[in-house]
C-alpha cells in the first residue's frame, strides 16, 4: 500500500504530525542526558519535514526499499532528532528505537548514519554533503526514467560550505527538475548569527542566478511549504526554497536563543518546554 | 576484445591513461549499468572515445571533486557501477572527506580511478605529483586500495570490480607511456593476494605498481654483478595486504619495499605494521619519496633523485647488504 501519495492539503493533518514530531524531539533530547542534542536547530525543520513526509514522500512502510520511493535527505545531519522523529510518526522507527538516540551501541546516532531497515537512506552529519547526492540520484532517477523525486533539507549556516554551490551548479547543469532543496534559514550557526559569521543574505536570489527555481517562503507556515513545493513540482529546474524559520521554533524558552543550538535538557527544563510546546498546540 | 600479445604491447605503449579508456570502451559493451563520471578529464583519461561512443554512460561533473563523489554516491546507490576518474591528487585528497562519509562510512560501490599518480608529472611540480595518497585512503575503513603494476593488471581490477566488487576501491594509476609489460594473457588475478614475478633467497623485494618495471631491472644487475639472490613480490594489493604472504619471507635477509609514494603511509607502512604485529625481525629499507617536496623536473629525474631508477635501486640495496 502507497502511505502517502500527494493529496489536498489538510492544516490538521500537518499540525498535529508537527506537534507529535516536536514532543518526541524533546523527549530524545532529554534522555539523550549529559550527552547533549542538537535540539534548536531540529526543531527549526520540523514543520518543512513534517509537510514533506505528510503530504509527499512516496514511500511503502512494509517494503522500504520500493523502487519507486522518493528520497530524503537530511543535509544537515546535526537536526536529526526531527528526521528519527518523522520516521516515528510514519511508523518506520518505533518509540523503543527513539529511545536510544545517542545511547551506547544505538542505530540512532547524534547524526543520521545511513541504515535502509531504519528508513536512514544515507549518513550525514558532515555538512555540504547533501546535495551532490541527492544530483547523482536524481541524474539516475531520470537515466532510468523514473518518477522519483529527492528532497533534501539544508542549513542556512551549512551554506558557507563551497561544496553546496559546486553541487547546485551541476543540479542547474542537468536541468534536474526531480530535485526539490529546501533551506531552513533559521539565521543562527553555532557561534552566533549567519549575518555575523558568514551572510547568507539573498539566497533566493543566487539560487535564481544559478538558474534554478527558487521562492522564499515562512517556514512554520505548513500552507506555504505545501504550495512552494507542489507548485514547482512539474518545473523544468530544480526548485529552491529559502524557508525563513526560527531555531527552537515551537517552544518559547529555546526560540532564537543560540545556546540551545546543541545542549543538555534537564528534567525542569523538559518539563518546561513540554508546557510551552502543548501551551502553543492548544491555541 | 580479445587479450593476445599484441594487445598486450599495445597497452604497454599507450601506458595506464589511454589503456584505462581503451579497457572501459570494452568492458561497457557488458556493463550497460557501468557510468563513468569525470572531472572535465576525458581526454586525461583516455575517455575520448567513451564520451562520444556512450553518452548515456558518461557524466562529467565540471572541476568539482568533491561533487564528483557525493554524484557517485548517490549514482551507486541506484545500483550503477560507477567509476570516478580524475587526476590522482584531486581524485583523492581534494575530496578527502567525501570519500570516507560518502564512499567508506555509506560503503558505496565507487571505483576511484586516479590518474597519473607517483612521480610521473614531475615537471608539473607537486601540486599535480600524488605521493601521499595511500597513507591518507589506507585509514578510511571498508576502501580497498589496488595498484596495478601493468595495463594488464590495470583491466583485471577492473574486471573483478564491475564482476564482484560491492563495496569502494582506489585503482592508482602510474607510470607514462611505454610502461614495462609485466604479465601475460595467462596471468590470474587475485585480489588481495600478493603475485611472486620471481623467487629468490637472500633479499625480498616487495613493490607495486608501474616501478615494478625498474625492480626487475634492479634485481637482474643486483643478481647479475653481485651474485645475490632476489625474490619480487608485486603486493598490487595494498588493502587488504596479504599478511600470509609476507609471513612466508620471515626468513630473508633484507626485504626491500620500492613504491612511488611518500614512505610514509604507503606499501613500506602496511608491511611493517604486519611485520610488527607478526615478530618478524627481518631488516627492511624503504625506498620511495623520503617525506620531501623536491624540486621537480622530468619523470626520469625524479625517479633517480628519490633512488627510485633500476641503477639507484640496485645501489641502494647492495651498499645495504655488503
Amino acid at each position: 500500500m502507497v502511505v502517502n501519495k500527494l493529496k489536498e492539503f489538510n492544516i490538521k493533518d500537518t499540525q498535529e504530525f508537527s506537534y507529535q514530531m516536536r514532543k518526541k524531539i524533546l523527549e530524545m533530547s532529554y534522555n539523550a542526558g549529559s550527552a547533549s542534542a542538537h535540539i534548536g536547530g531540529a526543531l527549526s525543520c520540523t514543520d518543512i519535514i513534517s509537510v514533506i513526509f505528510s503530504k509527499f514522500l512516496k514511500y511503502k512502510k512494509e517494503n522500504l526499499l520500493w523502487h519507486e520511493r522518493d528520497r530524503f535527505i537530511l543535509s544537515k545531519g546535526h537536526a536529526c532528532l526531527a528526521y528519527y522523529a518523522a520516521l516515528n510518526q510514519i511508523g518506520v522507527l518505533n518509540d523503543q528505537d527513539l529511545s536510544s538516540f545517542e545511547k551506547d551501541n544505538s542505530n540512532l546516532a547524534g547524526h543520521p548514519v545511513k541504515n535502509l531497515e531504519k528508513g536512514i537512506e544515507f549518513s550525514t552529519g558532515s555538512l555540504g554533503m547533501g546535495i551532490s547526492i541527492a544530483v547523482g540520484l536524481c541524474i539516475a532517477f531520470k537515466k532510468k526514467k523514473n518518477e522519483n523525486k529527492v528532497f533534501v533539507v539544508v542549513g542556512d549556516g551549512e551554506c558557507n560550505e563551497g561544496s553546496n554551490w559546486e553541487a547546485l551548479m551541476s543540479a542547474s547543469h542537468f536541468n534536474l527538475d526531480n530535485l526539490v532543496i529546501i533551506i531552513d534559514k533559521n539565521n543562527l550557526q553555532q557561534t552566533g548569527t549567519c549575518e555575523e559569521i558568514l551572510t547568507t543574505e539573498n539566497l533566493s536570489e543566487k539560487f535564481k542566478s544559478f538558474n534554478c527555481f527558487s521562492s522564499e517562503i515562512d517556514g512554520h507556515a505548513h500552507a506555504q511549504i505545501f504550495k512552494a513545493i507542489s507548485q514547482n513540482l512539474n518545473s523544468p529546474k530544480p526548485n529552491l526554497i529559502v524557508a525563513n524559520t526560527v531555531k527552537g521554533k515551537g517552544i518559547e524558552l529555546f526560540e532564537n536563543k543560540n545556546e540551545w543550538h546543541h545542549s543538555v535538557l534537564s528534567k525542569k527544563v523538559y518539563d518546561e518546554a513540554l508546557n510551552s510546546l502543548n501551551k502553543n498546540y492548544d491555541n | 576484445m580479445t587479450i593476445d600479445q599484441k594487445k598486450l604491447k599495445l597497452f604497454s605503449s599507450i601506458g595506464m591513461r589511454a589503456s584505462f579508456g581503451l579497457n572501459c570502451l570494452d568492458f561497457v559493451k557488458d556493463h550497460s549499468d557501468m557510468m563513468i563520471l569525470t572531472s572535465d578529464v576525458s581526454t586525461s583519461a583516455g575517455l575520448d572515445r567513451f564520451r562520444k561512443q556512450f553518452p548515456e554512460n558518461f557524466v562529467d561533473v565540471g572541476i568539482s571533486e568533491q561533487n564528483l563523489i557525493g554524484v557517485a554516491a548517490g549514482m551507486a546507490s541506484e545500483d550503477y557501477k560507477v567509476i570516478t576518474t580524475t587526476f590522482a591528487p584531486f581524485q583523492t585528497l581534494r575530496c578527502c572527506e567525501q570519500i570516507k562519509v560518502n564512499l567508506g562510512y555509506m560503503k558505496s560501490k565507487v571505483l576511484l580511478v586516479g590518474l597519473a599518480s607517483g612521480l610521473v608529472l614531475g615537471n608539473l611540480g607537486f601540486t599535480h605529483c600524488s605521493i601521499e595518497e595511500i597513507g591518507v585512503l589506507r585509514s578510511i575503513p571498508n576502501l580497498k586500495i589496488i595498484v596495478p603494476a601493468d595495463a594488464y593488471e590495470l583491466r583485471k581490477t577492473l574486471e573483478y570490480y564491475l564482476n564482484h566488487e560491492n563495496q569502494p576501491m582506489y585503482m592508482r594509476l602510474t607510470g607514462g607511456s611505454n610502461i614495462k609489460q609485466i604479465y601475460s594473457e595467462n596471468y590470474d588475478f587475485k585480489p588481495g593476494k600478493a603475485n611472486i614475478l620471481k623467487e629468490g633467497s637472500d633479499i625480498c623485494f616487495f613493490s607495486c605498481g608501474t616501478i615494478i618495471g625498474n625492480v626487475i631491472e634492479a634485481a637482474n644487475i643486483i643478481e647479475q654483478e653481485h651474485n645475490i639472490s632476489v625474490k619480487i613480490v608485486n603486493m598490487h594489493t595494498i588493502k587488504p595486504i596479504d599478511r600470509e604472504e609476507i609471513i612466508k619471507n620471515k626468513n630473508f635477509k633484507l626485504h626491500v619495499c620500492v613504491e612511488e609514494h611518500n614512505v610514509i603511509g604507503g606499501l613500506a607502512s602496511a608491511i611493517s605494521e604486519v611485520k610488527c604485529e607478526e615478530s618478524i625481525f627481518v631488516k627492511q629499507i624503504n625506498l620511495g619519496v623520503n617525506d620531501q617536496y623536491s624540486k621537480s623536473g622530468s619523470y626520469e629525474f625524479m625517479l633517480d633523485y628519490y633512488n627510485l631508477s633500476a641503477k639507484r635501486i640496485a645501489d641502494k640495496v647492495v651498499k645495504e647488504i655488503k
